[in-house]
């Protein structure tokens, strides 16, 4: 703690706010009031639970964001190992001390929140693998052997959090490691290899899916096959989405939302109830702010000096546009409904917890970007 | 570990910076699917998904019309409509139907019949149809259930119209109204985007002969409701369009009264408007309950009807087939002057019988009627007199004249239950029986027996179409201003006393059509009958109107059930001495009053006995009710007359 502090003083408090990338925090504030109004619509137009509890997780991660922003980019650095061992061993305790709800296990009960640590694992997982890569040379980088770490830790929280079950997270906690593992260089046979591996694993892991699993997967593939049923939620989410049309309903007025036919309206299929309510417009809008978002996020990697910050960055903001796309391509039925919530805009505390902190080292990429991380 | 130099780290980075690039590329492109897919369903599908949209918002509930209500010829309404509490159940809506069900227990009053019979219907249909649970209960319970209706999911309580007929003694002719049946729907082409659950259409008489009018047109509410299926608010009421009403040529008062006269008999009494065919009245006893059959039948009142041998179901007046009996004489003897087979003069000698190739045909005075002419034969109703004349006539002329008088073919139009009759001719018998005639048979036409078949209307229409002076009238019901020509006629008559018109101008100018050759026919019958009814000797001369406001000319008869033995016949059987079942039909057949004929009437009385005792009163009273009627009805009449 020491050493940081010394090397924060190199910096000029002044020179650090300035620093901040403002395009990047006023699209973020942005979005975090229009995902207010979104949440104060699904409370059917009243400050109810939802809109409160939101507004005041946006506040306090938001400001969490900005503080997070002047920590040493050299803290994140040699602390990295630490923070993946600490979120591991939330996900370890998830499964021996975990909250059961509606069939899986997926939060541990601090009293004050419910934590979900597989949303902060996302994060953990990109911040374990850009230190890896930071220090594998380029040598050794496709050398089996350095390949082994990498491997455990991206199949250990996997495994856990798919046992959850929790095939969604799992599954995008995985798409961050290998986005880093990627772009340090691992070379694309490794991933084509596993790829063929994971493909002749399939049917074995299908013969472990839960059925409401496979029905979901096969009820993507044809909604209509039971349209009370699995099919129920595409099906309705695509109605509200169409019926928006180009300029909406008008806030507090999709029909869709409003009368319950929309499930999951707050967390999974906020960006349905927007879309409904503020038509094709609406939708671009927030399209348009999550890729400015991930634009900056990429930006700052550009700038910033150190490969930890450019791995960091790059795999945060792939993760982070992954994450909006597969919500997205989910609620529009172009991906079968896996469970992924919409960065920010839904309902969910450690979500938020997790995009802030991952937010917070992109920033502090950028206002240490001059910094050599060793 | 390791200490990377700085020019590994600078390939790195750039390896990293282009992999980077590709993955942009990658963003990109999957930005766009995105657009494009967001483009499709807002922009190009729209429409498609709006209507979705408000399919799923939306969610109509039918209204069943009011019946139109049916009215007597004074605006009586005799069949109405009245508010009934009604408590529907939408199974979807409902959590756990069973215990839905043990709580309605205690509120209502339901049977586990009626609940065995409910889920039955639950299973059968979709999960958001209604059913109604119970369609007429009482305040009480409708109170009680409004207000435990917090804790009863599922449950509408409606207030709804149902039919109610203040009385039934118009139950035969009117009909009953009753809950549509697969049946129905898959024959009735009108129900077809009509049907409301609860929905009740007429199953017999006018309400069935006016159904597809008198129904209405279906409302509808639409309200929206959320994805559980529960109505937030009400878009759009349309009422829809209660069914049309009718006004009959009924006389609900005379219905009443002439109900409490049949009271305990099997019988049936028609009246009818000589001129316009309006039937005044039309009542078959013994009757039913027609509102029973409203809120679905209690099994065990059916089974009181149907086992009944009196049948009360049936309308006797036009569904009832009895051999005419010697009401047919006046026809008989019409046929025979018409085709100049006998002279009104012309007489036969009466001795009781007479035998044709060994067989014996008796008269009903045993000891015989002498010396009969015409007038005689009917005022006494002599059965050698019309034996001789139905031989000298023959049947296919007579079944002629029959037909022409309405006999042996359906004369309202549109009622099921109506049935033709017969009028038997030589050809007749070899169609259907297969056989020639024998001439034995023509004997027993001629005193209507045998083969004929008639129904109480049908009688009454030969009657009216006698009393009018022989021309053809439409029996109707339903209220009608025009085809009043036969009243021009006589109007234009009695002004012109002294100007009778040609027959074929009668045509041309009132759109008349005689049934007759030369009227002079015609008025020979009636003033037999007049004798029958008026002087000593006629069948009915007991039960004559001395005052001249009522008097009536009327016919007698009887219908055989049984034919007599030979020992019967000796021994003088009377017919009160037979078992019920075997007495003849008593029939009388009348028009009134003699010297300006306004009603005709048909009186039966299964097994009655005889015409003159047990018909004839009854007509008598009816006669005197109607024709003090008379004057209101010919005022109103008059009244919409200038209306029109």
């Amino acid at each position: 703690m020491f050493r940081t502090r010394s090397i924060q003083s190199s910096l000029s408090i002044k020179d650090k706010i300035l620093s901040i990338d403002y395009i990047l925090v006023i699209s973020i504030f942005i979005l975090g009031l229009t995902s207010i109004l979104a949440m104060y619509s699904t409370d059917g137009g009243e400050l109810k639970y939802h809109t409160q509890s939101h507004i005041l997780r946006f506040s306090v991660f938001f400001v969490m964001f900005l503080t997070l922003s002047f920590i040493q980019i050299r803290f994140w650095h040699s602390q990295s190992y630490l923070i993946y061992i600490l979120f591991f061993i939330l996900l370890l305790g998830v499964k021996y001390f975990g909250l059961t709800s509606s069939g899986s296990k997926r939060w541990l009960d601090l009293y004050f929140m419910n934590l979900q640590p597989s949303e902060l694992m996302k994060v953990g997982l990109i911040l374990f693998l850009a230190k890896y890569y930071h220090r594998t040379s380029i040598e050794n980088l496709n050398r089996i052997r350095y390949l082994f770490l990498p491997v455990v830790v991206l199949i250990a929280p996997i495994i856990l959090v798919a046992t959850q079950p929790d095939l969604g997270t799992a599954l995008l906690i995985a798409a961050g490691g290998l986005t880093v593992a990627w772009l340090a260089g691992v070379r694309v046979k490794f991933f084509a290899i596993s790829g063929l591996a994971f493909i002749a694993l399939l049917p074995i892991a299908i013969s472990f899916l839960k059925p409401y699993q496979k029905s979901r997967i096969l009820t993507f593939l044809n909604p209509e096959r039971d349209p009370l049923g699995a099919g129920y939620q595409i099906i309705q989410s695509k109605i509200a989405i169409g019926s928006g049309g180009l300029f909406g309903k008008g806030f507090l007025q999709g029909s869709q939302s409003y009368l319950d036919y929309l499930p999951e309206k707050h967390t999974d299929f906020i960006f349905t109830l927007f879309s409904e309510e503020f038509g094709f417009f609406g939708s671009l809008f927030i399209l348009f702010l999550y890729a400015i978002i991930v634009w900056r996020i990429i930006k700052i990697g550009n700038v910033t000096r150190s490969n930890f910050g450019k791995l960091f960055c790059y795999g945060f903001g792939t993760a982070f546009f992954i994450y909006v796309v597969v919500n997205m391509m989910m609620v529009l039925g172009l991906l079968p409904i896996v469970g992924s919530p919409l960065p920010i805009m839904s309902y969910g505390g450690s979500s938020m917890m997790a995009i802030m902190l991952g937010l917070g080292i992109v920033m502090s990429c950028k206002v240490y970007k001059d910094t050599p991380v060793n | 570990m390791l200490s990377p130099s700085s020019g590994n780290t600078v390939i790195k980075s750039k390896l990293i910076g282009r992999r980077m690039f590709l993955l942009t590329a990658a963003k990109a492109i999957v930005t766009f699917g995105i657009i494009g897919r967001l483009v499709s369903l807002q922009i190009n599908e729209r429409t498609k998904y709006k209507t979705l949209s408000d399919k799923n918002r939306f969610r109509e509930w039918k209204l069943a019309p009011e019946r139109g209500v049916i009215r007597d010829f004074y605006d009586k309404e005799i069949a109405s409509n009245q508010q009934v509490y009604q408590v529907h159940l939408i199974p979807e809506n409902s959590k756990d139907i069973e215990k839905l069900f043990v709580r309605l227990k205690t509120i209502l009053n339901i049977t586990e019949k009626k609940l065995f019979y409910l889920r039955r219907v639950i299973a059968k249909q979709k999960p958001w149809e209604p059913i109604i649970v119970s369609d007429n209960i009482t305040w009480s319970e409708f109170s009680r259930l409004n207000l435990f209706l917090h804790e009863l999911e599922g449950v509408k309580p409606i207030v709804s119209v149902a039919r109610m007929y203040p009385d039934n003694s118009s139950a035969h002719i009117l009909g009953y109204v009753s809950q549509v049946s697969a049946k129905d729907l898959q024959t009735k082409k009108y129900l077809k985007d009509l049907h409301v659950p609860g929905m009740s259409i007429g199953k017999t008489g006018l309400e069935r002969k006016l159904d597809e009018e008198i129904i209405g047109k279906i409302g509808f509410q639409r309200y929206e409701v959320n994805a559980y299926g529960k109505r937030i608010k009400q878009i759009l009421i349309n009422e829809g369009q209660a069914g049309k009403s009718f006004k009959t040529t009924l006389d609900f008062e005379v219905q009443k009264f002439t109900s409490e006269l049949l009271k305990d008999k099997a019988a049936a009494v028609c009246v009818m408007d000589v001129f316009n065919g309006d039937i005044v009245s039309l009542v078959s006893s013994p009757t039913f309950e027609p509102n029973e059959f409203v809120h679905g039948l209690d099994k065990t009142y059916w089974n009181s009807l149907i086992k009944n041998e009196m049948k009360p179901l049936t309308n006797k007046a036009i569904a009832g087939l009895y051999p005419p009996g010697s009401t047919i004489k006046t026809l008989v003897a019409l046929s025979a002057l018409e085709n100049g087979v006998i002279k009104p003069l012309d007489t036969f000698k009466c001795e009781g019988k007479i035998e044709l190739y060994g067989e014996k045909f008796h008269c009903w005075e045993k000891d015989g009627h002498g010396i009969v002419n015409l007038r005689k034969g009917i005022q006494r109703s002599c059965d050698v007199y019309f034996y001789e004349v139905a031989r000298k006539l023959g049947v296919d002329r007579l079944s002629e004249t029959a037909k022409k008088f309405g006999l042996g073919k359906k004369v309202l139009n549109g009622f099921i239950e109506e049935r033709a009759g017969v009028v038997p001719n030589t050809k007749w018998k070899k169609k259907f029986i297969g056989q020639n005639w024998y001439l034995g048979e023509t004997l027993h036409s001629g005193i209507g027996q045998g083969y004929f078949q008639s129904t109480p209307l049908q009688l009454c229409l030969m009657t009216a179409q006698i009393a009018n002076g022989g021309f053809e009238i439409k029996p109707r019901i339903i209220f009608d201003k025009k085809n009043n020509n036969l009243r021009e006629y006589i109007k234009y008559k009695n002004e012109n006393p002294n100007d009778p018109l040609p027959t074929d101008l009668l045509v041309s100018n009132f759109e008349l059509k005689p049934l007759f050759k030369n009227q002079e026919h015609i008025n020979l019958i009636k003033d037999a009958m007049f004798s029958s009814s008026n002087e000593p000797g006629g069948t009915s001369y007991r039960h004559r109107w001395e005052n001249k406001k009522f008097t009536f000319a009327g016919k007698t008869g009887s219908s055989q059930i049984k034919r007599f033995t030979e020992a019967q016949r000796e021994a003088e059987v009377k017919q009160e001495s037979l078992p019920y079942k075997d007495r003849d039909h008593a029939l009388f057949v009348a028009y009134a009053p003699y010297n300006d004929p306004k009603y005709a009437i048909s009186v039966l009385v299964e097994h009655g006995g005889s015409g003159g005792k047990a018909a004839a009163p009854i007509a008598k009273k009816v006669i005197k009710k109607v024709l003090e009627r008379h004057e209101l009805r010919e005022r109103i009449d008059s009244l919409l007359g200038e209306q029109a």
